[in-house]
Protein backbone atom coordinates (compact mmCIF):
# COMPACT_ATOMS: atom_id res chain seq x y z
CA UNK A 1 0.00 0.00 0.00
CA UNK A 2 1.24 3.43 -0.49
CA UNK A 3 1.27 5.83 2.45
CA UNK A 4 -0.05 9.24 1.72
CA UNK A 5 3.22 11.21 3.25
CA UNK A 6 2.74 13.83 0.55
CA UNK A 7 -0.92 14.29 1.74
CA UNK A 8 0.28 17.58 4.30
CA UNK A 9 -0.97 19.88 1.11
CA UNK A 10 -3.03 19.46 -2.30
CA UNK A 11 -1.48 21.63 -5.96
CA UNK A 12 -3.21 22.67 -8.88
CA UNK A 13 -1.81 23.84 -12.07
CA UNK A 14 -3.45 25.21 -14.54
CA UNK A 15 -2.78 27.83 -17.98
CA UNK A 16 -4.90 30.81 -18.40
CA UNK A 17 -5.50 32.45 -22.09
CA UNK A 18 -4.86 36.10 -20.39
CA UNK A 19 -2.02 37.95 -19.17
CA UNK A 20 -0.85 37.79 -15.85
CA UNK A 21 -2.13 41.64 -15.12
CA UNK A 22 -5.73 39.63 -15.81
CA UNK A 23 -5.69 37.17 -13.66
CA UNK A 24 -3.70 38.95 -10.65
CA UNK A 25 -6.84 41.51 -10.60
CA UNK A 26 -9.36 38.69 -10.43
CA UNK A 27 -7.59 37.10 -7.31
CA UNK A 28 -6.55 40.19 -5.70
CA UNK A 29 -9.94 42.49 -6.59
CA UNK A 30 -12.31 41.85 -3.88
CA UNK A 31 -14.93 42.30 -6.27
CA UNK A 32 -14.01 40.13 -8.76
CA UNK A 33 -12.60 37.40 -6.01
CA UNK A 34 -16.00 36.66 -4.52
CA UNK A 35 -17.77 35.72 -7.80
CA UNK A 36 -15.76 32.62 -8.53
CA UNK A 37 -14.56 31.81 -5.06
CA UNK A 38 -18.78 32.15 -4.75
CA UNK A 39 -18.34 34.40 -1.24
CA UNK A 40 -19.49 38.15 -0.96
CA UNK A 41 -16.76 40.15 -0.08
CA UNK A 42 -16.89 43.54 1.98
CA UNK A 43 -14.00 45.14 1.70
CA UNK A 44 -10.42 45.04 0.44
CA UNK A 45 -7.38 42.37 0.50
CA UNK A 46 -4.74 44.02 2.73
CA UNK A 47 -1.87 41.90 3.93
CA UNK A 48 -2.53 41.19 7.85
CA UNK A 49 -5.89 41.69 7.85
CA UNK A 50 -8.64 39.83 7.94
CA UNK A 51 -11.03 39.80 5.40
CA UNK A 52 -14.73 38.68 6.09
CA UNK A 53 -17.74 37.85 4.08
CA UNK A 54 -21.22 35.92 3.44
CA UNK A 55 -20.44 32.50 1.46
CA UNK A 56 -22.68 32.44 -2.07
CA UNK A 57 -21.63 28.23 -2.53
CA UNK A 58 -24.87 26.76 -3.18
CA UNK A 59 -26.09 25.26 0.56
CA UNK A 60 -23.13 27.16 2.33
CA UNK A 61 -24.46 30.73 2.23
CA UNK A 62 -25.44 30.50 6.05
CA UNK A 63 -21.90 30.07 6.67
CA UNK A 64 -19.19 33.25 7.21
CA UNK A 65 -16.01 33.62 4.98
CA UNK A 66 -13.07 34.60 7.05
CA UNK A 67 -9.60 34.45 6.04
CA UNK A 68 -6.21 36.32 6.78
CA UNK A 69 -4.30 37.97 3.69
CA UNK A 70 -0.80 36.71 4.12
CA UNK A 71 1.08 37.77 0.79
CA UNK A 72 0.38 39.98 -1.85
CA UNK A 73 3.64 40.05 -4.04
CA UNK A 74 1.80 42.00 -7.12
CA UNK A 75 1.71 39.65 -10.50
CA UNK A 76 3.56 37.22 -8.20
CA UNK A 77 1.98 35.61 -5.43
CA UNK A 78 -1.09 35.81 -3.30
CA UNK A 79 -1.99 33.92 0.09
CA UNK A 80 -4.21 33.66 2.90
CA UNK A 81 -4.80 31.78 6.03
CA UNK A 82 -7.98 30.10 6.66
CA UNK A 83 -9.72 27.66 8.60
CA UNK A 84 -11.53 24.76 6.77
CA UNK A 85 -12.98 23.49 9.34
CA UNK A 86 -15.27 26.34 10.30
CA UNK A 87 -18.19 25.33 9.14
CA UNK A 88 -20.47 25.53 12.58
CA UNK A 89 -21.75 29.03 12.58
CA UNK A 90 -22.86 29.29 16.34
CA UNK A 91 -18.87 28.12 17.13
CA UNK A 92 -16.01 29.95 17.75
CA UNK A 93 -13.20 28.81 15.94
CA UNK A 94 -10.59 31.26 16.65
CA UNK A 95 -8.45 28.80 18.45
CA UNK A 96 -8.50 26.40 15.30
CA UNK A 97 -4.99 26.06 13.46
CA UNK A 98 -5.89 27.06 9.37
CA UNK A 99 -4.46 25.81 6.76
CA UNK A 100 -2.81 28.13 3.85
CA UNK A 101 -3.50 29.05 0.11
CA UNK A 102 -1.22 30.17 -2.20
CA UNK A 103 -1.85 31.26 -5.32
CA UNK A 104 1.34 31.45 -7.64
CA UNK A 105 1.45 33.25 -11.35
CA UNK A 106 4.39 32.75 -13.68
CA UNK A 107 4.25 34.51 -17.37
CA UNK A 108 4.02 32.10 -20.23
CA UNK A 109 3.62 34.12 -23.50
CA UNK A 110 0.28 35.98 -23.56
CA UNK A 111 -0.49 33.49 -20.94
CA UNK A 112 -0.57 33.24 -17.52
CA UNK A 113 0.56 29.38 -15.61
CA UNK A 114 -1.21 29.53 -11.78
CA UNK A 115 -0.35 27.27 -9.29
CA UNK A 116 -2.28 26.87 -6.50
CA UNK A 117 -1.60 24.99 -3.27
CA UNK A 118 -3.37 24.12 -0.03
CA UNK A 119 -1.24 23.11 2.71
CA UNK A 120 -1.06 22.32 6.47
CA UNK A 121 -3.57 19.56 6.35
CA UNK A 122 -1.59 17.63 9.23
CA UNK A 123 -0.77 20.68 11.42
CA UNK A 124 -4.28 20.02 12.59
CA UNK A 125 -4.38 19.11 16.38
CA UNK A 126 -4.43 15.90 17.47
CA UNK A 127 -6.91 16.19 20.18
CA UNK A 128 -9.41 17.54 17.57
CA UNK A 129 -10.56 14.05 17.20
CA UNK A 130 -14.68 13.94 18.24
CA UNK A 131 -17.58 10.85 19.13
CA UNK A 132 -17.49 10.85 15.20
CA UNK A 133 -14.46 9.77 14.78
CA UNK A 134 -15.22 7.28 17.81
CA UNK A 135 -18.17 5.77 16.08
CA UNK A 136 -15.99 4.91 12.88
CA UNK A 137 -19.51 5.29 11.23
CA UNK A 138 -20.70 3.20 8.71
CA UNK A 139 -22.83 5.56 6.94
CA UNK A 140 -19.76 7.18 5.79
CA UNK A 141 -19.31 6.32 2.05
CA UNK A 142 -23.05 7.49 2.13
CA UNK A 143 -22.18 11.02 2.73
CA UNK A 144 -19.53 10.80 0.68
CA UNK A 145 -21.80 10.23 -2.31
CA UNK A 146 -23.36 13.16 -1.42
CA UNK A 147 -21.38 15.67 -0.92
CA UNK A 148 -19.95 14.31 -4.71
CA UNK A 149 -23.00 14.60 -6.03
CA UNK A 150 -23.32 17.61 -4.41
CA UNK A 151 -20.38 19.60 -5.60
CA UNK A 152 -21.41 17.97 -9.29
CA UNK A 153 -24.46 19.20 -9.29
CA UNK A 154 -23.09 22.96 -8.30
CA UNK A 155 -21.01 23.32 -11.21
CA UNK B 1 -31.69 22.72 0.67
CA UNK B 2 -32.14 20.92 3.51
CA UNK B 3 -29.86 17.89 1.71
CA UNK B 4 -27.67 20.39 0.97
CA UNK B 5 -27.14 22.09 4.82
CA UNK B 6 -26.65 17.90 5.30
CA UNK B 7 -23.92 18.22 3.28
CA UNK B 8 -22.28 20.61 4.79
CA UNK B 9 -22.46 19.21 7.98
CA UNK B 10 -21.24 15.84 7.00
CA UNK B 11 -18.10 17.61 5.12
CA UNK B 12 -17.56 19.02 8.82
CA UNK B 13 -17.77 15.63 10.43
CA UNK B 14 -15.62 13.88 7.83
CA UNK B 15 -12.91 16.72 8.61
CA UNK B 16 -13.00 15.87 12.17
CA UNK B 17 -12.46 12.66 11.83
CA UNK B 18 -9.62 13.20 9.65
CA UNK B 19 -7.81 15.68 11.84
CA UNK B 20 -6.25 12.85 13.86
CA UNK B 21 -5.81 10.63 11.11
CA UNK B 22 -3.81 14.06 9.63
CA UNK B 23 -1.82 14.36 12.86
CA UNK B 24 -0.55 11.19 13.36
CA UNK B 25 0.76 10.72 9.58
CA UNK B 26 3.08 14.17 10.49
CA UNK B 27 5.66 12.03 11.78
CA UNK B 28 8.64 10.14 10.74
CA UNK B 29 8.35 7.37 13.07
CA UNK B 30 4.84 6.26 13.34
CA UNK B 31 5.10 6.93 9.14
CA UNK B 32 7.41 3.99 9.59
CA UNK B 33 6.08 1.91 12.06
CA UNK B 34 3.01 1.75 9.27
CA UNK B 35 5.50 1.37 6.64
CA UNK B 36 6.88 -1.72 8.73
CA UNK B 37 2.82 -2.97 9.45
CA UNK B 38 2.13 -2.44 5.83
CA UNK B 39 3.63 -6.10 5.28
CA UNK B 40 0.29 -7.19 6.95
CA UNK B 41 2.21 -9.49 9.79
CA UNK B 42 1.23 -8.42 13.30
CA UNK B 43 4.14 -6.96 15.30
CA UNK B 44 4.49 -7.06 19.02
CA UNK B 45 6.12 -3.91 20.61
CA UNK B 46 9.62 -5.56 20.71
CA UNK B 47 9.82 -6.55 17.45
CA UNK B 48 8.94 -3.13 16.21
CA UNK B 49 11.55 -1.42 18.93
CA UNK B 50 14.29 -4.11 17.31
CA UNK B 51 13.54 -2.46 13.66
CA UNK B 52 14.25 1.15 14.95
CA UNK B 53 16.53 3.03 16.80
CA UNK B 54 14.14 4.26 19.35
CA UNK B 55 13.14 2.84 22.70
CA UNK B 56 10.41 0.75 23.81
CA UNK B 57 8.85 3.48 25.50
CA UNK B 58 9.23 6.24 22.70
CA UNK B 59 7.69 3.39 20.02
CA UNK B 60 4.95 2.68 22.30
CA UNK B 61 3.61 6.50 22.64
CA UNK B 62 3.84 6.79 19.00
CA UNK B 63 2.00 3.38 18.73
CA UNK B 64 -0.65 4.97 20.73
CA UNK B 65 -1.06 7.84 18.68
CA UNK B 66 -1.68 5.95 15.91
CA UNK B 67 -4.06 3.16 17.66
CA UNK B 68 -5.96 6.54 18.63
CA UNK B 69 -6.21 7.84 14.89
CA UNK B 70 -7.22 3.73 14.57
CA UNK B 71 -4.90 3.60 11.90
CA UNK B 72 -3.15 0.66 13.81
CA UNK B 73 -5.17 -2.12 15.87
CA UNK B 74 -3.65 -4.73 18.94
CA UNK B 75 -4.42 -7.51 19.42
CA UNK B 76 -3.63 -9.44 22.58
CA UNK B 77 -1.70 -12.74 22.15
CA UNK B 78 -1.03 -14.62 25.42
CA UNK B 79 0.69 -11.44 27.78
CA UNK B 80 1.91 -9.55 24.08
CA UNK B 81 -0.18 -7.17 22.20
CA UNK B 82 0.25 -7.45 18.44
CA UNK B 83 -0.12 -4.68 16.43
CA UNK B 84 -2.01 -4.63 12.99
CA UNK B 85 -2.40 -1.93 10.48
CA UNK B 86 -5.86 -0.64 10.09
CA UNK B 87 -6.20 0.82 6.18
CA UNK B 88 -9.61 2.31 6.44
CA UNK B 89 -8.88 5.58 7.79
CA UNK B 90 -5.78 6.05 5.01
CA UNK B 91 -8.41 5.43 2.40
CA UNK B 92 -10.98 7.37 3.64
CA UNK B 93 -8.11 11.02 4.72
CA UNK B 94 -7.42 10.45 1.36
CA UNK B 95 -11.57 10.83 -0.31
CA UNK B 96 -11.42 13.69 2.34
CA UNK B 97 -8.68 15.55 0.49
CA UNK B 98 -9.97 14.28 -3.14
CA UNK B 99 -13.55 16.62 -2.06
CA UNK B 100 -10.76 19.62 -1.29
CA UNK B 101 -9.17 18.87 -4.35
CA UNK B 102 -12.69 18.68 -6.34
CA UNK B 103 -13.98 22.15 -4.97
CA UNK B 104 -10.86 23.42 -5.94
CA UNK B 105 -10.88 22.48 -9.17
CA UNK B 106 -14.10 23.85 -9.21
CA UNK B 107 -13.16 27.18 -7.97
CA UNK B 108 -10.01 27.55 -10.35
CA UNK B 109 -12.93 26.67 -13.45
CA UNK B 110 -14.80 29.49 -12.65
CA UNK B 111 -11.85 31.42 -12.60
CA UNK B 112 -10.75 30.51 -15.93
CA UNK B 113 -14.24 31.48 -17.24
CA UNK B 114 -14.05 34.77 -16.15
CA UNK B 115 -10.44 35.63 -16.87
CA UNK B 116 -10.76 34.22 -20.56
CA UNK B 117 -14.24 35.84 -21.75
CA UNK B 118 -14.09 38.87 -20.70
CA UNK B 119 -11.21 40.00 -22.87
Amino acid sequence: MTLPIEQDRIEKRIELKAPISRVWSALTDHREFGPWFRVDLQGLFVPGQTSRGQITYPGYEHLQWEAVVQKMEPERLFSFTWKPTAIDPKKDYSKEPSTLVEFRLRPKGERTVLTLTESGFSKLPFDHRDEAFRRNDDGWTDQMKNIERHVEQAN
Amino acid sequence: MSSKRTSAVADQRLFRQHAPVFAALSDETRLSLLATLSAGVPCSISQLTADSKMSRQAITKHLRVLETAGLVRAETAGRERRFQLEPRPLGEARAYLDLVSQQWDEALTQLKKLVETDE
